[in-house]
């Protein structure tokens, strides 16, 4: 039992925050140079080979450990130091209750491809999620500087603001799912939906086969098309990135709160948000996106087909292959679907920031809420 | 000793000691603030050992995830220097809280070994299931006063807070 947790988080800590995070960076290089017409970052080489500039990462680092790391004159040194880790650490706990994998039975065992898997664990990433503003305010703070604080100030407050309308608006997701579980509400997306299924449900007509034909994936994002929109958007808002960059804004702030860093501590900042890039991805792809669940083939469809042909073992072994495949192919398109905002979205100015928050997506995610009580109403008092 | 009794003493001791530092450094208000952020988390880390998974998770959304981060958002706004506490007046404070402290200390150990122990829990107790049916069902008004007092509360906010503006 221990043994499985144990070899479940090195996994995880080795694929996500080990390889995906600096590759990230590569991505972002590269993708932003397509979308401006550059050619990015291709200069990194070992002998001459350059890898597409995928030695670019690698090259950070070097000169990240090797820069002199400098607590500026008249700081809070303690927290200076500790502020980088403080905020770096909720991103990669955060990672542990998201699932990579379904669940799978080989004879009497039973594996659940996910490193913690507690009763309530969206509001586990809640939880964690509200204990990252510590990092950037404790930064902001304890470095003895005015952009600092201002950058501080304002990660405090868009990020307090902005954790309501997080919870608020997957509120509709759990309550189709009737779970907090993230596997348990992986596991439900994995089936079909009929499109014209209501017409039966709730209007109790019968329906003709070339209706009836008609299905799509059983995701989140189809019950709460709602909910995916304003969840991205707070999720975003979240970590940071542009558009909403304001705690950093470059052009106002120079940095906002990690101004006075130097070196790795600098480093882990920036790692810190693209570590949160990776759980706002999972996150997504869990709550709206199926999971790791093939669209169209559920997991006894595969098992069965597969099985009677080559047995019930080697199934169950290219079914876990096959879901932690499509799992990281909806991870990286949610990868890319941030950066391709990122770079293409102008910056908000402080107030429309929020504005956004609490005149826009507060209304909409309770209304949200109202609207999906509702339909849960009309569909269960039907059956 | 077994693994959660471990955890119970590791994790009350970390709210004593951090409370502890959140008293001694009254005057460095920052410091005191993210001193209070490890007790709240530390007694966030009992309830998950009482298995009150939902009150555990609320513990740090709400206490320390939003209230301390507002503590911290008013302290720097207010750029407080240690000078603006004088040490002279906080005496008769200190001397008040030790009796009420030795007091509760005393209070404790005379309680210790009477208390009986706990019946064996129902099943999904602490979850947000069995929570959520007790509040919606038969703590309803309860609920409801509440959500009004915080209503109420609010709009006086804002009258007060629009008042300043014009």
């Amino acid at each position: 039992m221990i043994v499985e947790v144990v070899v479940k988080s090195l996994f995880i800590l080795l694929v996500v925050v080990a390889a995906i995070a600096p590759v990230i960076t590569w991505i972002e290089r590269k993708q932003s140079a397509v979308m401006q017409d550059r050619i990015g970052a291709n200069r990194a080489d070992i002998a001459g080979i350059t890898v597409l500039g995928l030695l670019h990462p690698l090259a950070d680092v070097i000169k990240l450990l090797s820069k002199e790391d400098v607590v500026p004159q008249g700081a809070n040194r303690v927290m200076h130091l500790v502020a980088p880790l403080i905020a770096a650490a909720p991103a990669i706990i955060a990672y542990a209750v998201i699932p990579f994998g379904g669940v799978y039975t080989f004879g009497d065992h039973t594996l659940s491809l996910v490193a913690a898997n507690p009763d309530w664990g969206l509001l586990y990433i809640f939880a964690i999620g509200s204990l990252a503003t510590y990092g950037t305010v404790m930064a902001g703070w304890a470095s003895n500087n005015n952009w600092s604080l201002l950058g501080g100030l304002r990660a405090s407050a868009q990020m307090i603001s902005y954790e309501v309308t997080m919870g608020l608006s997957v509120v509709g997701v759990f309550m189709v799912f009737g779970t907090l579980q993230l596997q348990d509400m992986a596991v439900a997306q994995d089936g079909t939906l009929r499109v014209f299924g209501f017409l039966d449900v709730i209007f109790g007509l019968a329906l003709p086969w070339w209706l009836e034909i008609w299905k799509i994936p059983a995701w989140g994002i189809f019950y709460q098309p709602l909910g995916f929109l304003m969840f991205l958007t707070t999720m975003m808002a979240e970590n940071k990135r542009p558009p909403f960059d304001l705690p950093e804004a470059e052009s106002e702030l120079i940095a906002g709160y990690f101004l006075e860093y130097s070196g790795m501590r600098f480093g882990l900042f920036f790692m810190s948000e693209f570590i949160e890039v990776v759980v706002i991805a999972g996150l997504i792809t869990t709550l709206f996106l199926g999971g790791w669940s093939v669209p169209w083939l559920s997991t006894e469809t595969i098992i069965g087909g597969v099985g009677s042909v080559f047995g019930q073992g080697f199934a169950t072994g290219l079914c876990i292959l096959v879901h932690f495949a499509t799992f990281m192919i909806k991870v990286v398109a949610m990868i890319w679907l941030q950066m391709a905002l990122r770079w293409t979205l102008p910056r908000f100015r402080y107030d429309q920031v929020m504005d956004l928050c609490w005149k826009i997506i507060l209304p909409l995610s309770i209304a949200n809420i109202f609207v999906t009580g509702l339909v849960i109403l009309l569909v269960q008092g039907g059956s | 000793m077994t693994v959660p009794v471990i955890l119970f003493y590791l994790f009350a001791g970390l709210a004593v000691l951090s409370a502890l530092a959140m008293v001694a450094n009254v005057r460095n208000t920052v410091a005191a603030a993210m001193s209070l952020v490890i007790t709240m988390v530390s007694l966030a880390a009992i309830y998950v050992l009482l298995e009150a998974y939902l009150v555990a998770a609320i513990q740090i959304i709400v206490y320390a995830g939003a209230i301390v981060v507002l503590f911290l958002f008013v302290v720097m706004l207010l750029n407080l220097r240690s000078d603006d506490f004088p040490p002279g007046r906080q005496r008769l404070l200190k001397v008040a809280g030790a009796a009420l402290g030795a007091f509760a200390v005393a209070e404790l150990m005379r309680g210790a070994g009477v208390f009986p122990a706990p019946p064996p829990l129902p099943e999904g107790f602490g979850g947000y299931r069995a929570l959520g049916i007790a509040l919606y069902t038969d703590y309803i008004l309860l609920v409801e006063m509440a959500s009004l007092l915080l209503t109420a509360a609010i709009v006086g906010a804002l009258i007060l807070a629009k008042r300043k503006i014009d």
